[in-house]
């Protein structure tokens, strides 16, 4: 299990890049031979992985957006969807 | 099938010309009859036509896809497509100076093939000196910042090596390891007889695979392909007929899959003469495996038709004689005997190799 923390600061992996596909109007994280779907929220925290932004950053941005969802219930589905990306390999923690 | 399929992937064969020889290579036996008939607009368009229906990944492969003067301008294209790009390749020949232009025009990803661990047994494989040199470019990739896939096909003669062959690709820094057990189709198929494991050595095998997944997972991604003659069902071969991919040959045949074009009653579409959409749509050899209405029993009732669409169309003929049976490696398909005497004969295997060759096989 690859820890994701609220000080983490996540960044895609060197082989995963974002694409936005016409035809579904999602987002596709596309890595060699795969692909994932993104649905929007998904997309929203996938966009804002830059090594910039800690976790706790990323989940105070979502939580406006996605109010009146509460802070907390935002901040375990980011850190759910991280530490799955992560154990992809798609997601670094920014923490290695 | 109720959705229309749509290809999310486009196999660019750009050349079947390398210059490797190695004994399991998945090109048509006969690729020296086949020319690059495509030039560079003719591949740009085909890239074009086939993001329109709604391609993002794209392999450029081979035969060596170096071997074309015009790669740098096909990724620079496909990068304007905002493709996916993978360049799968022997590594050989390329300049580390190549290779950053490669970089700097967009090329996402580069797969390096080695053979084995040490050179010996990898040059045995490759028939040419290799390995070094193979290793050189493997550690050029990650410097300059790609990704890098590292691909192993497995046999007989490599498979207890595997633990060895992973720590390879740790000391590469591999991001990703395809351990891929040889297809026994084209030139691996001429050389079943020495190349083909026992179970004992798969199993083996697997565990060491699987054991190195667990603990390099996030880190490295650690794929074993399954071999499918030991496996009880068939493998979900291209993930169906015409379902997911499309290949185009250095003649510009469009393909389901990279040996459709060795089955006889089939032909194919050439992308200089028919638009890739419509050959995808309506084109007969699309058509023809593609749904279950063309299932035989036991697959057309069975529960595994849509997981496993009936095998590898190409495997059923070269084995059968019959591209529409069921796939032999299939435990329930009644010519599965076939697979069953291959596997006797892994317990008493040759050392004989035919290498790839451009006329008759050339024994060693």
């Amino acid at each position: 299990m690859i820890a994701i923390t609220a000080d983490s600061r996540p960044t895609l992996a060197a082989k995963a890049r974002l694409r936005w596909d016409r035809q579904t109007s999602r987002y596709l994280l596309l890595y060699p031979e795969r692909g994932l779907v993104l649905n929007p929220t998904a997309a929203d925290v996938v966009q804002l992985c830059t090594g910039e932004h800690t976790v706790g950053a990323i989940v105070d941005r979502l939580a406006v957006k996605y109010a009146p969802q509460p802070r907390e219930s935002v901040e375990r589905e980011v850190v759910a969807f991280l530490g799955q990306m992560a154990e992809r390999g798609l997601i670094r923690s920014g923490d290695e | 099938m109720s959705e229309e399929p749509r290809p999310y992937t486009l196999v660019a064969e750009l050349t079947y010309r390398c210059p490797l020889r190695c004994v399991y290579c998945s090109n048509p036996t006969d690729w020296a009859g086949h020319r690059d008939a495509l030039g560079t607009d003719d591949w740009l368009r085909v890239f074009r036509e086939a993001e329109a229906l709604g391609v993002v990944q794209l392999n450029l492969t081979g035969g060596e896809p170096l071997l074309r003067d015009d790669l740098e301008r096909l990724v620079e294209g496909a990068r304007r497509l905002d493709l996916y790009t993978n360049l799968i390749t022997s590594g050989i020949p390329l300049a580390r100076a190549r290779l950053a232009r490669l970089k700097a025009l967009g090329l996402d990803n580069v797969q390096v093939s080695v053979q084995d661990v040490d050179q010996a047994s990898s040059d045995r494989i490759a028939g040419v000196r290799a390995f070094d040199r193979k290793l050189e470019v493997a550690r050029w990739v990650k410097e300059l910042g790609f990704p890098l896939t590292l691909n192993v096909v497995l046999h007989r003669e490599n498979l207890e090596r595997v633990g060895d062959v992973i720590a390879l690709a740790e000391s590469l820094g591999a991001d990703r390891l395809e351990l891929a057990n040889t297809q026994y189709l084209g030139w691996a198929l001429v050389n079943r007889r020495t190349l083909l494991p026992t179970r004992g050595q798969l199993d083996a095998a697997r565990d060491v695979a699987r054991a190195a997944r667990r603990r390099l997972q996030g880190r490295m991604e650690v794929l074993f392909v399954t071999p499918d003659y030991y496996a009880e069902f068939p493998k979900a071969c291209m993930d169906g007929w015409g379902r997911r991919f499309l290949v185009v040959a250095p003649d510009g045949l469009v393909l389901p899959c990279h040996a459709a074009h060795t089955l006889p009653g089939l032909t194919f579409d050439n992308a200089r003469t028919r638009p890739l959409a419509d050959i995808w749509r309506h084109s007969t050899a699309f058509g023809a495996f593609r749904g279950e209405a063309w299932m035989p029993e036991p697959c057309r009732s069975c529960d595994r038709r849509a997981v496993d669409f009936g095998g590898c169309r190409c495997q059923a003929y070269h084995l059968t004689g019959d591209a529409a049976a069921t796939d032999p490696a299939c435990s329930l398909a009644p010519s599965h005997a076939l697979v069953e005497a291959a596997r006797a004969e892994a317990l008493e295997p040759t050392d004989t190799l035919t290498y790839r060759a451009a006329r008759a096989a050339e024994g060693v």
